[in-house]
């Protein structure tokens, strides 16, 4: 029942983009049509499923105050936790490189339509914003970690599609000159962010 | 050169603003307008990492393989902000800090500004010209900021820098400024007041 409830909360209350602004450069960038925003959305998944837990257990077994205890009793006192920004960002980049090499190999198409925007999850602020966001609510068991990873992720997902829909309908419509393109972007993002508050509150 | 420094200088401040023109760095930023104090630190701190980041990547230019590049930049990057980090946590007793600004200073190493600065001007000028151009490219970040949180705090809470002011004058806050999302739509009342008096950003579709 925990895990429902941090998993709805995860996806509609604390959306990642709406309510965090979290990846929001290649959510703005790649959100034109539906097709590579399902193809992103989709990547930012599988990288936060991989990288979240495995930067809970560096987490919780390197870098917090006394997690190097395991080592012997001479580590009990080891507090690595200035290192966390860096040590997290690595596992991310090279995670990155590898889902990169993986699309490359067998999905060509999903690929070229990326583009630059692949090689750039590394440093989507969605995954590294995961990773310290799991630091900072200190999550009781990696079970917890992987629950909020798979929310989150589904909730960029849903969050770019979404987006990708209204700005394909929105190229036909009349805006005004200056407001064209990215500025009309962002206020339709306030007004979705506006709507996605009405789950504020929910809980299972 | 000194119209060519003044150019690199003047560029990213106005007409090749990171966040309002080339939409960068939106990710970390828009959380911290709740208050000016807190747009102020973002600031200043990301003016502090683009400039030294780019400073130190321009230095390092010549020995950087091409294709580990993106690793070596991310470690220098998130030095900085390592640094930067230490820094601010050692003012804590004195001006203790939001504890979800604190999140948001290490997703500077995820800030797409400085990545794209390095990428696009550090890697290939000299340290001089790259270091001008980091830290001008964090004060057009800051810049956006800072009138983010100015309108943000003084129709949200009535106060500047937590000083009251319209409160003072009996207003009554609007709440809805507090909320995340009127921080998108605050950039977007920016990018159309640039865009309509710089006709030549508007785009076509």
């Amino acid at each position: 029942m925990e895990y429902i409830n941090l998993f709805v909360k995860s996806i509609f209350v604390d959306n990642m983009i709406f309510a965090y602004f979290l990846g929001m450069c290649s959510y703005l960038a790649v959100s034109k049509n539906v097709k590579t925003a399902n193809g992103l959305g989709i990547a930012v998944i599988a990288m936060l499923i991989i990288t979240l837990p495995l930067n809970y257990l560096l987490n919780k077994f390197v870098l917090t105050p006394g997690a190097l205890s395991w080592l012997g009793d001479s580590f009990a006192n080891v507090d690595l936790s200035f290192l966390s920004f860096i040590l997290f960002i690595a596992v991310i980049a090279a995670f990155t490189q590898v889902v990169e090499m993986v699309v490359e190999k067998f999905m060509p198409a999903l690929y070229s339509s990326l583009g630059i925007y692949l090689p750039l999850i590394a440093v989507n602020c969605a995954i590294l914003g995961g990773s310290l966001f799991m630091q900072q609510r200190d999550f009781g068991n990696i079970g917890e970690a992987a629950v909020y990873a798979l929310g989150s992720g589904i909730g960029w997902w849903l969050a770019i599609v979404a987006l990708a829909a209204i700005r394909e309908k929105l190229s036909y419509s009349n805006v005004p000159a200056g407001l064209k393109g990215i500025g009309i972007t962002f206020i339709t993002v306030g007004l979705m962010g506006i709507a996605f508050m009405a789950f504020m509150g929910i809980s299972l | 050169m000194n119209a060519k420094m003044k150019e690199t200088i003047l560029n990213p401040i106005l007409k090749g603003n990171p966040i309002t023109v080339l939409v960068l760095g939106i990710c970390s930023s828009l959380a911290v307008t709740v208050e000016l104090k807190g747009a102020l630190v973002m600031a200043l701190s990301v003016i502090v990492v683009t400039g030294m980041s780019s400073l130190i990547c321009s230095l390092l230019r010549k020995t950087i393989p091409n294709r580990v590049r993106i690793i070596i930049q991310l470690v220098v990057v998130a030095m900085m902000v390592i640094l930067v980090d230490q820094v601010l946590k050692s003012f804590e007793g004195t001006y203790p800090l939001d504890k979800q600004l604190s999140v948001y200073i290490g997703l500077i190493i995820t800030n797409c500004i400085v990545m794209g600065r390095i990428e696009a001007f550090a890697l290939g000028n000299k340290p001089i010209p790259s270091l001008l151009d980091g830290l001008a490219n964090g004060v057009g970040y800051g810049l956006i900021l800072i009138i983010v949180a100015f309108f943000r705090e003084l129709f949200g809470s009535g106060t500047l820098f937590g000083l009251p002011v319209l409160s003072a004058l009996g207003y009554t806050n609007n709440g809805l400024m507090i909320l995340p999302p009127m921080a998108l739509i605050l950039i977007g009342c920016i990018i159309w007041v640039q865009r309509s008096i710089q006709k030549d950003l508007q785009e076509n579709y």
